[in-house]
């Protein structure tokens, strides 16, 4: 292994070396000089966007390079979710930060754990091994029961931190028992590796099958799949907001780069077993997802039903198995991140010092209260039902494209009835915001950089809509289209 | 200059006011006058700048003009393409002026967040401009969509009391009717690699995938006209929405059902409509006759106005899809001709009367507060000036030769009796129920004694009122008399339809 290859992994390293730096600074900083740690934070999802991009790697048309003896992957769909990653992760920090310092809890391993969940959403994007898959996602996993848990005051909190650890337990468990049945199967841990072993010995093994359930299961915790889904409500609700946001956003980018690299770099042979797995969970999905989300009063838990919904586009992007279809999916789920931060850094907004926004309630009036940020959580809330020119709208056509040209139009139209279904509970908070009168009047305030950036988010679902064009084709150039 | 200047004409008239609605809004909470100003200032520049497209209309061709084409999505093969034929230029003439129309209306009813109320107004007049113009599929269906939320949260924030369920319904049904013509887009665009709506005119498909994308474009056209049994949103969200709401919905949104049945179904699917025309043609005479009774046995003005809008309506849809048994038993498309003519006149003349009845029901609800027939009777006697209008505009409405409204229904009743003598006996019914409903309604508000004391002391119409209802008038006598200036202006774009209609395209 040279040091070109090694260099492969420079945003990694600095990732690393940042969340390390951080905890160490944070030893030697005063109370009121905490602010300092946010920067640090900054600046490494900002450098790093820029090591990812600066970084030639791909010469004479090579369209991946691979380091660790093949483990690790470097292609241009890893580093356009990379970036993303960045970019999501960027306006994490700058909500949080306004919500850790109104709920007394602006602490730097806050930022450490938040660093080290991005470092384990970069590796699993990187994954090209099963091993790399398994080191990723537990990294990612292990931060995030430790940031659910992150108000110690708070017992909802270290309830959800208990079900979310015992239930994604079992998830690494059952995916870790596919892989070792596929391990036996193949005798290999390289995804490239046990694509050809399938391709020479055939598809038809029965171990195989077995394991490619198991794996199935895996992600389909992973996204929140129904019937995989009962810890979403919960955690999205228990969490500290500030920790939501990230649940919700960046590691489904990670999610959809393992199931890619899973699915079809590695058991790409056995594409006829998975689709119908898949199609399964998306129906399941976007059924139960619109519907469940319905009833709930409980903003975030609507929510939480409605990444379930979301969830199941993605997969319907993934089934058809066709390159056009993953460059789809992952236009959903990048889209979809971008969209959840927005609409919980709303909850973050209306959440008043020490008493956080969790019901519908607290968004009445708000467009009296401040049509600025009101019609922010329209365009996100439109966005979301897919009415266009929200960026929202493009992910579902691209995917509904893919599914029809794979001629399953009972699929599509199964999802674009549950989409208008699900269009209901979105209206229902623009009908709280714009049509209800505000019960509290107090004025809304937050810092000039919480405001920004709420409004740099909003523009990138309107503005990335209208001129949906440059993200739709980075997409599809990263599957080769 | 004229050259260039029309290259961007119709960029300018969308864009223009939904950049000019940006403006309004940031006007502010605090300002009412400034919003208003500007979005006056707004809404008659759009109009001034759009009359090029009816002096500058080349009325010899069924060709596209003023064309504008630049690439959108690249690697997806859509365009903004914009463009107008003899079907879409009275369609946005008819929008331009309603949006000045509606402005001035909503100057002093409307208190609350009056900078927010006229920007959702600016914001829909571009998006309908721009359903009517746009050439590329997807285009006209991201315009047919965002249409939607201005119109929504005009409903919701400024309606009555039953608005949120009122907008809900409205939003729904529209959003699940279009969803199904979405997919039926995709896979258009599957067929033949492109979103260009005329490419798709000269597609070969088979019978089986026409007759899917009938019923997708069925699902969402249908819903928007709207047809029995679909229409039940309508006359909930005329009730509840403010004047200017019912006004743009029944004086442009109806008629994007009705243009879409002409861009979309019969040049694309000709084998499929001419095999379902029963379908539409029996829908839509079950419009005209049966909402035609229930229009009858409304109490609420709004109401009334909002079923006779479907009653009327139904006129559009039976004239289009007529021209398919009258081609079969004549084989000829001369009296088709007059069937679509007819409905595009039906169009064009139900936006100006049913937006005038409306604002007429506005001007009664801004000083008395109540929609309800029973509290009125005898406003002549209070108001005369205003008495006169009204009851020129149920005149109108039910036909009076001389008035816009007669010519229409006119046409298609000929055009009927060529296709089939019942169709035709349906048909002009609504003569005598139109007449019976509308003066019906005059007399029991506009006639007889005064009842109530409020109507004792009404005001007559001021000036600002008699500005929009005049104009108005004055539009609705000018197509009636003389309506030739509008049919020459479609008649080459009819002809160009009619040729593709009667082609089969299946392969």
């Amino acid at each position: 292994m040279n040091g070109a290859q090694l260099l492969l992994a420079a945003p990694e390293y600095w990732v690393l070396a940042m969340a390390c730096v951080i905890m160490v600074v944070d030893l030697f900083l005063k109370e009121e000089r905490r602010g300092i740690i946010h920067m640090l934070a900054m600046l490494t999802v900002v450098f790093a966007a820029i090591i990812t991009l600066r970084h030639d790697y791909l010469v004479d048309g090579v369209l991946s390079m691979t380091a660790f003896e093949g483990s690790f992957i470097r292609d241009p769909m890893g580093d356009v979710l990379k970036v993303f990653s960045f970019v999501i992760m960027g306006l994490i920090f700058t909500y949080s930060k306004f919500y850790l310092r109104s709920f007394n809890m602006f602490r730097a391993d806050f930022f450490t754990l938040s660093l080290f969940a991005l470092l384990g959403v970069m590796l699993l994007i990187s994954a090209n091994s099963m091993l790399m898959i398994y080191l990723g996602l537990e990294l990612i996993s292990l931060s995030v029961y430790a940031l659910v848990a992150f108000n110690p005051d708070s017992g909802r909190g270290t309830e959800s931190a208990m079900k979310y650890f015992v239930l994604g337990s079992m998830a690494s468990g059952m995916l870790l028992y596919g892989m070792s049945m596929i391990y036996g199967a193949t005798g290999s841990l390289l995804l490239p590796e046990i694509a050809e072993a399938i391709r020479t010995q055939g598809a038809d093994d029965i171990l195989l099958i077995f394991g490619l359930v198991f794996v199935v299961v895996g992600i389909a915790f992973k996204f929140g799949a129904v019937p995989f889904h009962m810890w979403i409500p919960d955690v999205y609700e228990g969490a500290p907001p500030a920790v939501t946001l990230f649940i919700s956003s960046v590691p489904k980018l990670a999610a959809f780069a393992m199931a890619y690299r899973f699915l079809s770099s590695g058991l790409g042979e056995l594409q006829i077993h998975w689709q119908s797995m898949l199609a399964v969970l998306a129906v399941l999905s976007i059924i139960l997802g619109n519907l469940a989300a319905i009833m709930q009063t409980n903003i975030k838990r609507m929510l939480a039903y409605s990444t379930i919904s979301h969830m199941g586009f993605v997969f319907l992007g993934l089934l058809p198995g066709t390159a056009f279809g993953y460059g789809a999916s992952m236009y959903y789920v990048i889209v979809y991140g971008i969209m959840s931060v927005a609409s919980f850094g709303m909850i973050i907004l209306l959440s008043a010092r020490g008493v956080e926004a969790e019901h519908l309630d607290d968004f009445k009036g708000l467009n009296q209260r401040n049509p600025f940020y009101a019609a922010i959580m329209g365009l996100v809330m439109f966005s979301m039902a897919g009415v266009p020119p929200m960026v929202g709208f493009f992910a579902k056509l691209m995917v509904l494209k893919a599914v029809i040209d794979a001629g399953m139009m009972w699929l599509a139209i199964t999802a674009v009835v549950f989409a208008v279904i699900g269009a209901f509970y979105y209206l229902r908070v623009i009908k709280y915001m714009y049509f209800d009168e505000p019960e509290n009047e107090t004025p809304i305030i937050a810092p000039v950089d919480f405001g920004a950036a709420l409004a740099l988010n909003g523009a990138m679902i309107l503005g990335l809509g209208i001129f949906s064009s440059s993200l739709i084709a980075i997409c599809m150039t990263s599957f080769g289209l | 200059m004229n050259g260039t200047m029309n290259g961007f004409l119709l960029s300018i008239l969308i864009w223009l006011p939904i950049l000019g609605a940006v403006a309004v809004t940031l006007a502010g909470n605090q300002r009412p006058a400034v919003a208003k100003g500007l979005a006056l200032l707004i809404s008659a520049a759009t109009f001034l700048l759009g009359l090029p497209l009816f002096f500058s209309f080349d009325t010899s061709t069924a060709a596209m003009q003023f064309v504008e084409y630049r690439p959108w999505i690249e690697t997806f093969n859509i365009h903004y393409k914009l463009g107008v034929d003899g079907f879409s230029a009275p369609l946005i003439l008819l929008t331009m002026l309603f949006g000045v129309l509606v402005v001035i209306a909503g100057w002093r009813s409307i208190q609350k967040n009056v900078n927010q109320y006229m920007a959702a107004f600016l914001v829909m007049e571009g998006l309908m401009i721009g359903v009517f113009a746009a050439l590329d599929a997807l285009l006209f269906y991201v315009f047919f969509e965002a249409m939607l939320i201005p119109m929504f949260l005009v409903i919701g924030i400024w309606g009555g009391p039953r608005r949120v369920y009122a907008t809900i319904k409205f939003f729904l049904y529209t959003f699940l009717g279009s969803v199904f013509m979405l997919i039926g887009l995709i896979y258009l665009y599957i067929q033949s690699g492109t979103w260009d709506i005329l490419a798709w005119h000269e597609l070969p498909l088979s019978f089986t995938a026409q007759k899917w994308l009938f019923i997708g474009f069925l699902a969402a056209f249908a819903v928007k006209v709207p047809m029995f049994p679909v229409h039940t949103w309508l006359p909930d969200a005329h009730v509840e929405a403010p004047t200017g709401g019912s006004v743009v919905l029944a004086a442009i949104m109806l008629k994007i059902g009705g243009y879409g049945f002409i861009r979309f179904s019969l040049p694309i699917t000709p084998d499929a409509s001419a095999a379902l025309d029963w379908l539409v043609i029996g829908l839509s005479l079950i419009a005209v006759v049966y909402i035609g009774f229930v229009a009858l046995a409304q109490q609420d003005m709004k109401k009334l106005i909002a079923y006779s809008s479907i009653s009327h309506m139904g006129f559009v849809t039976l004239g289009l899809f007529i021209a398919f048994s009258i081609y079969r038993k004549t084989g000829g498309v001369a009296g088709a001709a007059l069937g679509v003519e007819g409905a595009m006149m039906q169009m064009i003349s139900h936006g100006f009367i049913s937006g005038a009845l409306f604002l007429t029901v506005g001007v009664l609800y801004d000083r008395v507060h109540s929609r309800m027939i029973k509290d009125y009777g005898g406003v002549a006697n209070t108001m005369p000036w205003f008495a006169m209008f009204a009851v020129f505009f149920l005149m109108a409405n039910s036909g009076l030769p001389g008035t816009s409204g007669f010519v229409g229904e006119f046409m298609v009743i000929l055009a009927a009796f060529q296709a089939n003598f019942w169709f035709a006996f349906l048909a002009a019914l609504t003569l005598i129920l139109g007449a019976a409903y509308s003066l019906w309604l005059a007399k029991r508000v506009i006639f007889g004694a005064v009842v109530n004391h409020e109507v004792k002391s009404l005001k007559d119409v001021n000036s600002r009122e008699v500005l929009v209802l005049g104009i108005l008038a004055f539009a609705i006598l000018f197509f009636g008399l003389w309506p030739q200036p509008l049919v020459d202006m479609m008649h080459a774009s009819v002809d160009n339809l009619l040729q593709h209609i009667v082609q089969s395209k299946v392969i």
